[in-house]
């Protein structure tokens, strides 16, 4: 677990260093993503070492999001002054983003014959 | 004595803990996804706050450490992405086409109906990057001349959309296949949207994982792009 822990913050680090570094405009924990994943596939990191910290993390995942969410009310007034065409575009825009990706996604796997069903 | 307690850590930790385990259970009692633990748990904690007059910066101490454990998260993510990535490499193609339809879809509809109802030009390019994780919204706002806090907060009201909603509007309009509805709320609703799909299905929660990470590259170069195109 604690193995685990480590080498998941190691790469969060190395991404954050590897995005400063090159400009990127993806945050570091994103890029610590890719690192772990390229790690698992090159065989440098085992899936044993962070499946038990990943496990953990990955089952709580939405209650890191709380604070950030707390953060919305210091923003409220902003919010307030133009609310109608805010709410409108937000709402309706994510449900077209929904529906617009997984039927793409869902369309192309069914007609590549992969294993869209 | 109080108000020192108030400003250590033990307070804003605790809290966030309390609420989000209080809300989980009413979340798994009630069994109604209006109920979604993330939004009642920012809800109930915005409301305690607004009526005990304790400031945000108070409650910020203890939050941030918990803000703190998204980042090693993040990373985890790639753990279900090597598990299922025969299934996920299978279908690579309708994947990034997907997101990119999906990514288009965001900006032109946010922006443009924004527009159309009369928002100012400012509102109009702060929801833009709206359904991209927060880092890199508010670093594609700054770029365009936003307003970066706003972007934050509907970046948080559009993954907690996702999150509440979101699969049971994927399933009414016929996205039923847990791979494509992976891809539909992670493209929508970046990290709030996944932490939703993980508990609905992990092959489909490790897809919403990916789409965080390519819509917000994607989203970074299409934004600055279509914004010079419509000046």
């Amino acid at each position: 677990m604690v193995r685990g822990f480590a080498i998941l913050l190691l790469l969060q680090f190395a991404g954050e260093v590897l995005g400063r570094s090159l400009r990127l405009p993806v945050p570091g924990n994103v890029i610590g993503m890719g690192l772990l994943l390229a790690a698992l596939v090159g065989g440098l990191v085992r899936l044993e070492w962070v499946q038990e910290a990943a496990d953990l993390l990955l089952s709580h995942f939405a209650l890191f999001f709380v604070p950030a969410g707390v953060g919305v009310m210091v923003y409220y007034d902003v919010i307030r002054q133009e609310w109608l065409p805010i709410v409108v575009a937000t709402v309706l825009s994510t449900f077209a983003v929904m529906a617009v990706t997984g039927w793409t996604e869902g369309y192309l796997a069914r007609r590549g014959g992969g294993d869209g069903r | 004595m109080a108000a020192d307690l108030l400003q250590s850590p033990l307070f804003g930790v605790g809290l966030t803990l309390g609420s989000y385990f209080l809300a989980q259970k009413l979340y798994l009692r009630s069994g109604f996804p209006l109920f979604n633990p993330v939004a009642v748990a920012i809800v109930a904690i915005i409301v305690f706050l607004g009526t005990t007059g304790i400031p945000y910066r108070d409650y910020a101490a203890g939050g941030d450490y918990i803000l703190f454990l998204l980042g090693p998260a993040v990373v985890a993510l790639g753990v279900p992405l090597y598990v299922r990535r025969r299934e996920i490499l299978a279908r690579k193609i309708p994947i990034l086409a997907g997101i990119f339809a999906g990514a288009l879809t965001s900006i032109l509809t946010a922006s443009g109906l924004a527009w159309l109802l009369g928002a100012s030009d400012k509102v109009v390019l702060s929801l833009a990057p709206k359904s991209v994780t927060a880092p890199i919204a508010i670093g594609i706002v700054e770029k365009i001349g936003g307003i970066p806090p706003l972007t934050a907060a509907l970046v948080v009201i559009t993954g907690c959309l996702g999150a509440i909603c979101g699969p049971e509007f994927c399933r009414l309009v016929g996205i039923r296949d847990p791979a494509s509805m992976g891809l539909a709320v992670g493209t929508a609703a970046h990290g709030i949207g996944t932490a939703r799909m993980l508990e609905v299905d992990r092959l489909g929660g490790a897809i919403a994982g990916l789409a965080i990470g390519l819509n917000g590259m994607l989203t970074a170069v299409l934004v600055p792009l279509l914004f010079v195109l419509f000046r």
